[in-house]
């Protein structure tokens, strides 16, 4: 096996990957300082920059509006993606083809244009809550993730082992829950973090989907950081890292981290 | 019969979602733009005849080729090396790629907020240094917004990349060796030809990524780097001229989706594994 790599390659790597960590790890500097300006490295250490958001009502109301349409919004997508990846690979013979392609299609149509449709459609032509309409759009924006990690589980599940138990006497609904279900839990479970995650930190669709008194926590970081430079945002940023890392865990538990690189 | 119908009703409810909520809402916002008042089409001539809206959508396109030109060479290099690293670095460098990737937009474009600040870490290593005419307002220029947008989609690139890059079978690069091929020729000859499926799959991703993107130009590049995405929002949000923002949004549908099919027949193409 050839694994010889040049040296100004290795080099090379290792500089981009000097320049993928610095900025984070500026950050996490940055919300450790004790100054009331954002400076990095560090000018005296302290915590109070994570108490302040906490303190600040905006914040707080906006990670728990964020927290919500995330949770909804990823249990509505796996609630229609589910049935939809399980019916795209049980019957694929049966169904067309462009109906695969339907549910990447929000990939495909660029966010802000779904927020900025979603916002003269929906919220203001059809009259619906805010919230209504920012579940909505997240829920999409979330979707193709759904289906297509579910289906990536489910076209390794052998189809016959459900027959087998509707042929034993189990009704279809039961034979998926008791037995397609369980096989397909860990794709289940990625999907589930994969779509949280991506809705906690979109932009462009909740940009246009806000209103009074519901905004997103990285609508309010902007809106923040464009009034103050203080090391709050960069506070609120390392807890989102750890998020972030709480989610990485979990993938690599459930489905490997290398799932990412197909 | 049976199977059939079953088939339908189980994707029923995703495709009404989408259909209902994505292509009914987008369509009528592309729709909105070809039959104005004035006439089919007029709101597009309207756009181009505006010298500073013209200067948007160049600036967009400008800083989105960049962007994606410079990350695919940052990304091939790097996923080589990944994907040819012993099994322990491979999955440690796989994370380190994957933790940026999943940390959001804006904490990520936050982070070049304190990095190319006036006061910022890189004008303050530059006065130290005795750099001539430090420190320099990089922030709000065209400049900081493709070096963050690179940042941005670099991880995405390695990520895709290296898929690609494990999948060259060791025995391909092995007989081209064997045959008398330099480690330069194999590179280029063997490694590069069936990297090209996956360097285009990149580039569409990046591209159409950084055409449309709204957190990134808007913190790091401002008023004064106006691109598509910062320029919708303003269209719709803060002038409410919303015809003009549908045309916005209805030529960023047009390029993404351009893009994606010809990219996409591209790929199929010069994929030389295909038969």
């Amino acid at each position: 096996m050839i694994r010889r790599l040049s040296p100004p390659l290795i080099g090379f790597a290792v500089l981009v990957y000097i320049f993928l960590m610095g900025p984070l790890i500026i950050v996490i500097g940055a919300s450790l300082s004790d100054t009331t300006f954002l400076t990095f490295p560090p000018q005296g250490l302290s915590l109070r920059w994570f108490d302040r958001i906490f303190e600040m009502a905006a914040f707080r109301r906006t990670m728990v509006t964020s927290f919500q349409v995330a949770m909804l919004a990823t249990c509505f997508a796996l609630l229609v993606g589910i049935p939809a990846a399980y019916a795209l690979n049980r019957y694929r013979i049966q169904l067309p083809g462009w109906l695969s392609t339907l549910f990447v299609l929000p990939v495909l149509v660029p966010e802000i244009v779904l927020g900025f449709s979603l916002l003269r459609s929906v919220q203001v032509g059809a009259g619906l809550p805010v919230f209504s309409a920012l579940l909505i759009g997240h829920t999409l924006l979330v979707l193709p993730y759904c289906v297509r990690v579910i289906s990536a589980s489910l076209s390794s599940f052998d189809f016959s082992i459900e027959e087998a138990a509707i042929s034993l006497g189990a009704p279809p609904w039961q034979a998926f829950f008791v037995v397609v279900l369980p096989n397909i839990r860990s794709g289940v479970i990625a999907a589930f973090i994969l779509a949280f995650i991506t809705s906690i930190n979109d932009v462009s669709v909740a940009l246009f989907l806000t209103g009074p008194g519901i905004s997103t926590l990285p609508i309010q970081i902007l809106a923040h950081v464009e009034q103050f430079f203080d090391p709050v945002v960069a506070s609120v940023s390392v807890l989102l890292m750890v998020l972030t890392v709480a989610v990485m865990a979990i993938v690599e538990r459930t489905l490997g981290l290398t799932f990412l690189t197909r | 019969m049976i199977r059939w119908v079953t088939g339908w009703i189980l994707s029923a409810p995703a495709t009404t979602l989408v259909l209902v909520f994505l292509l009914l809402p987008v369509g009528a916002t592309v729709l909105a733009t070809l039959t104005t008042a004035e006439g089919f089409f007029a709101s597009y001539g309207e756009f181009l005849q505006s010298g500073f809206r013209r200067t948007v959508l160049w600036r967009t396109l400008e800083i989105a080729l960049l962007t994606t030109g410079f990350s695919l060479i940052v990304g091939f290099f790097t996923a080589y090396v990944v994907s040819r690293a012993s099994p322990r670095w491979r999955s440690i460098l796989i994370i380190a790629a994957v933790f940026p990737l999943l940390t959001g937009v804006v904490v990520r474009s936050f982070a070049f907020l304190i990095l190319l600040g006036r006061n910022g870490i890189v004008n303050r290593f530059m006065v130290w240094l005795g750099v001539d005419g430090a420190p320099y307002s990089m922030l709000f220029t065209e400049g900081a917004v493709i070096v963050a947008m690179v940042y941005l989609f670099v991880p995405l690139m390695i990520l895709t990349l290296v898929g690609v890059l494990e999948n060259i079978p060791d025995d391909v690069i092995e007989a081209a060796a064997s045959l008398g091929a330099t480690p330069a020729q194999v590179f280029r000859q063997v490694i590069f030809p069936l990297a090209v499926p996956g360097l285009i799959v990149g580039a569409v991703l990046v591209f159409t990524g950084s055409f449309t993107a709204y957190a990134t130009p808007q913190l790091v590049g401002g008023e004064r780097v106006m691109v598509m995405g910062t320029f919708l929002h303003q269209q719709a949000m803060v002038a409410f001229d919303w015809d003009s923002a549908a045309t916005i949004a209805a030529i960023m549908v047009a390029v993404t989706l351009a893009v994606v099919l010809v990219m996409t027949r591209m790929a199929r193409r010069l994929n030389p594994l295909a038969s």
